[in-house]
């Protein structure tokens, strides 16, 4: 099963102005396994993402997802496997139907009609969807958005998910939901946030970056419980692991 | 001193009941702009009904649009009667393909202003009276301006109609099956989303302009050029991002639709039989000859 792991060696990028944005990157993401990339405003975790997708190309450094490096030729294949789910999902929403949008990833794979269109139940109804079908995806509400989002990448059938703040924006239900559904995914998970909430219930593992380097690669729990790291990174522990705001304990 | 103290009449808006605000001035034309955008996108959804016309191949449809608009087109420049027949088409098409004829009308009055301009100077240049009503003397000039108005409405009509029962991408790829160059239905269809994209990021400009402006004009115009330079920039990297999602999905140039439709006899005998009308109603004055029927019934 080594088509799910994703291998970043000395990454390194710099945007066409200079900006420094990935320093030197370099980490190994195995089979299953469920992970966080977190550090502050401009650490540089939108940018490492959209090197994983071959949106970007490294200025030095190398990727490998799978068995495959990242190269020109390898690209389909590689935008196949990794699932990119973007952080405002009005960017990633932009056929006149939610059907037409789910559908959009399988008919360009070359799925025949009735496959596509099995596949898009499937899809949405594992996103708890289904209802939504015939609706144009501007009518839908926020957790509805990212839901439907989820499911034009799932529609595809990937092997590893990136997702880019998959929880910013929703209401404390339509986070819930969202993490249950997350929860039960076995692909390779990959995901950028500032809710370290949900970085505790979700990944087992975090990788801290900051000012485009690796600061810290562990536990989620070993990196939180790190109280002088966090605190040069511009973190700080979840509020799960806070202690009680009005009786003090734990403080 | 005095526009200050002027200025603090307005009540900040949290002053203001929800309802309130929403009825107030400055926003109607935030409203405008999201609501034009909403309307438009209504025009897509139409496409996803199911009727009669909405079941037949594209490429009939387009097919049809086409003659019909050749045929209204090349009629001469004070043709005005004949051109009344021709809206049997959209009138049948419409209530066949089960659109709201409301909707439809309201699209096509749109651009009602825009005929009118092109056609509006022919009554001053052409004084020659060609029809005399009674005491009435009318115009070349008024004929052919009335007569750029209905072929104007025919034809934009036909392409709304087109869209509501067919859909955007389904016609564009029915021009690609018909040899239009691939290169060429994408970029009408980049064209079209960038409709969507570009109306949306102005609405959120444009809201955030009117909210601070406080009912007022705010800089006037001086601030509207670094306006639609940001709504350039910003249109441009939402495009990107839009992109980049239709990549990570595969996007390789081509467009697929669900329906599977073939063009087969039900096609060809919309295709020929609606060519057939609009080629008569072309040659022979379809109103002069119904209403010759109609006045020898009575006599």
């Amino acid at each position: 099963m080594s088509h799910h792991i994703v291998a970043v060696k000395h990454l390194q990028h710099v945007y066409a102005d200079g900006t420094v944005a990935l320093q030197d990157v370099s980490f190994t993401i195995h089979h299953g396994e469920s992970v966080a990339i977190i550090g502050a405003n401009g650490a540089g975790k939108s940018t490492l993402l959209l090197h994983l997708n071959g949106y970007l190309t490294p200025t030095t450094g190398e990727i490998r997802i799978g068995d495959f490096p990242l190269t020109k030729k390898t690209l389909p294949e590689i935008r196949r496997t990794v699932g990119m789910i973007f952080q405002d999902a009005d960017d990633q929403l932009f056929m006149p139907t939610v059907f037409d949008d789910v559908a959009f990833g399988p008919f360009n794979l070359g799925l025949p009609v009735d496959e596509v269109r099995q596949r898009v139940k499937d899809v949405l109804e594992q996103v708890g969807a289904a209802h939504l079908q015939e609706k144009p995806p501007y009518h839908l509400s926020g957790g509805e958005k990212k839901r439907v989002a989820i499911a034009t990448v799932l529609s595809m059938s990937p092997d590893i998910l990136v997702m880019d703040e998959p929880t910013s924006g929703l209401d404390p239900f339509a986070r819930r939901q969202l993490i249950g559904l997350l929860k039960d995914f076995a692909h390779t998970r990959i995901f950028t946030s500032h809710d370290l909430d949900m970085v505790v219930e979700l990944c087992q593992r975090t990788i801290v970056l900051h000012q485009g380097v690796v600061k810290a690669d562990g536990p989620t729990l070993e990196i939180f419980g790190n109280e002088a790291l966090l605190a040069e990174c511009r973190l700080e522990k979840p509020l799960s692991m806070q202690g009680c705001p009005v009786c003090g304990k734990g403080r | 001193m005095r526009r200050k103290s002027k200025r603090f009449l307005t009540p900040p808006f949290s002053l203001l009941p929800a309802d309130s605000l929403l009825l107030t001035p400055y926003s109607l034309t935030m409203r405008s702009i999201d609501g034009a955008v909403l309307d438009l996108k209504r025009l897509d959804l139409l496409a996803t009904g199911d009727s009669l016309i909405h079941r037949l191949d594209a490429r009939a449809k387009v097919l049809t649009t086409l003659v019909f608009i050749i045929s209204v087109v090349s009629f001469d420049r004070y043709e005005f009667t004949a051109l009344f027949p021709f809206f049997l088409y959209p009138v049948i098409v419409t209530s066949l393909g089960n659109l709201p004829g409301g909707y439809i009308v309201r699209k096509i009055s749109l651009v009602i202003p825009f005929a009118f301009v092109v056609g509006m100077l022919n009554p001053l240049f052409d004084r020659e009276v060609l029809v005399r009503l009674g005491p009435l003397a009318v115009s070349g000039g008024w004929i052919s301006c009335a007569s750029i108005i209905i072929r104007a409405v025919l034809t934009v009509g036909a392409a709304v109609i087109l869209v509501g029962v067919t859909g955007f991408l389904a016609v564009c790829q029915a021009l690609e099956r018909l040899g239009t160059p691939r290169t060429f239905t994408v970029q009408l269809l980049f064209l079209y989303r960038y409709i969507f994209v570009l109306t949306e990021e102005g609405a959120r400009a444009a809201r955030a302009r009117e909210l601070r402006a406080c009912g007022r004009k705010g800089l006037g115009l001086a601030s509207f050029g670094p306006l639609i330079g940001h709504l350039l920039i910003r249109t441009w990297l939402r495009a990107e991002r839009i992109h980049m999602a239709m990549l990570a999905r595969g996007f390789t140039g081509e467009f697929h639709s669900r329906q599977i439709s073939a063009f087969g006899w039900r096609e060809l005998f919309y295709v020929a039989g609606w060519s057939a009308l609009f080629v008569a109603l072309r040659l022979e004055n379809g109103a002069q000859w119904l209403g010759g029927l109609f006045a020898g019934f009575l006599s």
